[in-house]
């Protein structure tokens, strides 16, 4: 079952065509990586979603209800979490969060218990200030725990990772990983490292329009070439391939890449011992995101 | 029901942990405090200018103070303490939009009126607790040092300038659902406040207007009859109701 969907969205600021016929369908259970790069429109589609920003047209669907711009229902089934939360800082972690429990209706019992369950899970629980003095990292975490406070179906959480430490990160990503049995995550990041830890789908987004999306596993099948990598000792034998294989591309000092479309391995071998070139290194490439990214990225 | 009890606790929360309780507090109690002494004080002060006023050609007898010299203080001050007050509460909006604290709140579910109705309820809570207080304290000590009673409608006239806050606040609302910043909101505020003042320099229109429910001068000293307040009352308590009203569609499609 989907449990976002987006279907053709357009949102426009002045001059700039932010979001540009956006499609997206997000699936139950999945930790959806929505990748971009700064500017590219991730945290309008997620204030989109949200209801807090008005789209040109289109429609959004999450958990089949229609959501809409300004006092939106479909919010009930969302947890969100800003890229800087802001929280109100004359209060300490534990009343805000008791806070939040009310404000979305929950009883007394179950609002303390989960209050305390969650501050235990970020690793709150002893933290007795108030949230003025919080650091970069408290307050993320405190974000995540206000975003898991209803158990939403889908936790929406815009780039939870870009300003942490790496200790920081791991902590909010294995939190992440952990949550996915109760809810659908989506999140935006350009850490793209942090997606190949724990996204199981993935999206593109570049220019306003969703270039690519689908399951990790099937997209990196799907992208993976017959690609080399090769490094010569010296700057001659280098020269010496280059004239040999023509289609042979350069992408580094001594480095060379190649398909094997283009020329056989077998034959980039077999003149690289009768040359007797001596190799650094001769690898098989696997599709990364980021080589992925820079594909349709056009960079 | 329970997320505006639960979003009513955290403005309160807010009013006192921030310090604006206690500094309108402070500061009401000293306008209370001060019309009287100010009375009681001018036959003093007066002594002291006596010579340089004779210089002058202004020859001063014996001054005699009454509870009216102390509720003319009264309506003299308070709206300065009104202009504090607004100016004190006009980023009770316009800070949430600034810091995106509302986002949280409203992506939970909070309805969006329920922010309109909680702030506008402290306000003007807040509102009547600080001015009565004020009040109430002129009051007590012009019994103590003169008679209240020979001033009229001391009541009816202080009903009218707490209406007048009232549909200030009423106003700083409205504007701060339109405005994105402090600044629109004191702007959008002063300008209608003083544009009702202009036309209320026209005397046919004057009874009209909600600034005429400041001169509480005219009802005590028996000038002015109360029921000639009337349309200015009703007029007022519409207006501000509609303003209110107003603010909640307002807020509902506003873009935070």
């Amino acid at each position: 079952m989907e449990m976002l969907r987006i279907h053709g969205l357009y949102k426009r600021f002045g001059e700039k065509q932010v979001l540009n016929g956006l499609n997206l369908s997000v699936p139950e259970h999945s930790v959806f990586g929505f990748i971009g790069q700064n500017g590219a429109g991730k945290t309008t589609t997620m204030k989109t979603i949200l209801g807090l920003l008005k789209a040109d047209a289109g429609e959004i669907t999450v958990s089949g209800e229609k959501a809409v711009y300004g006092q939106t229902s479909t919010n009930r089934y969302i947890g969100y979490l800003p890229d800087v939360p802001s929280f109100y800082p004359f209060m300490t972690a534990r009343e805000y969060l008791r806070f939040c429990g009310e404000i979305s209706g929950m009883n007394k019992t179950e609002n303390e218990a989960r209050c305390k369950e969650l501050l235990e899970l970020v690793g709150l629980g002893d933290e007795t200030h108030r949230i003025k003095g919080f650091s970069r990292g408290m307050k993320q975490r405190l974000g995540i725990a206000q975003a898991l406070l209803n158990r939403p179906k889908l936790l929406i959480c815009d780039e939870p990772t870009s300003a942490l430490d790496p200790v920081g990160r791991k902590e909010i990503l294995d939190i992440l990983s952990a949550v996915r049995e109760q809810t659908t995550v989506l999140f935006s990041t350009h850490i793209l490292s942090d997606v190949e830890r724990i996204c199981t789908d993935i999206a593109f987004l570049n220019q306003g329009v969703i270039e690519m999306q689908g399951k990790l596993s099937e997209i990196k099948t799907k992208y993976r070439r017959e690609e080399y990598r090769l490094e010569t000792e010296k700057t001659s034998d280098f020269s010496l391939l280059k004239q040999a294989f023509p289609m042979i591309k350069t992408v580094g000092a001594n480095t060379l890449i190649f398909r094997e479309s283009d020329c056989s391995v077998f034959d980039v071998l077999r003149f690289v011992s009768e040359r007797r070139i001596t190799l650094l290194k001769l690898e098989r490439e696997e599709p990364t995101l980021e080589s992925l990214f820079m594909e349709v990225t056009g960079k | 029901m329970k997320s505006l009890i639960a979003f009513l606790k955290k403005e309160i929360m807010e009013q006192i942990r921030s310090g604006k309780i206690m500094i309108l507090g402070i500061l009401f109690v000293m306008f209370g405090i001060m019309n009287p002494a100010i009375a009681k004080l001018t036959p003093w002060i007066m002594e002291i200018f006596a010579e340089s006023l004779e210089g002058s050609g202004i020859i001063v007898t014996e001054v005699t103070v009454t509870a009216l010299d102390s509720w003319m203080q009264f309506y003299k001050n308070i709206p300065m303490a009104l202009i504090v007050f607004i100016l004190l509460q006009s980023s009770i909006f316009t800070k949430e939009y600034g810091s995106d604290t509302l986002i949280l709140s409203l992506t939970k579910g909070l309805e969006r009126f329920k922010v309109v109705l909680s702030k506008t309820a402290v306000l003007i809570v807040l509102w009547t607790a600080c001015y009565w207080l004020c009040f109430g304290i002129t009051y007590v000590y012009n019994a103590y040092f003169w008679d209240n009673s020979i001033a009229e409608n001391i009541g009816f006239s202080a009903f009218c300038w707490w209406l007048f806050g009232v549909w200030v606040i009423s106003l700083a609302v409205l504007f701060s659902t339109v405005a994105n910043a402090n600044t629109g909101v004191l702007l959008g505020t002063g300008s209608v406040v003083l544009a009702s003042y202009l036309v209320g320099l026209l005397p046919k229109i004057n009874k009209y207007m909600p600034t005429f429910l400041t001169d509480g001068n005219s009802l005590i000293y028996g000038i002015a009859e109360p029921k000639t307040y009337t349309a200015a009352i009703m007029i007022t308590a519409v207006s501000g109701l509609i303003c209110f009203a107003v603010s909640i569609p307002v807020f509902n499609k506003k873009q935070l």
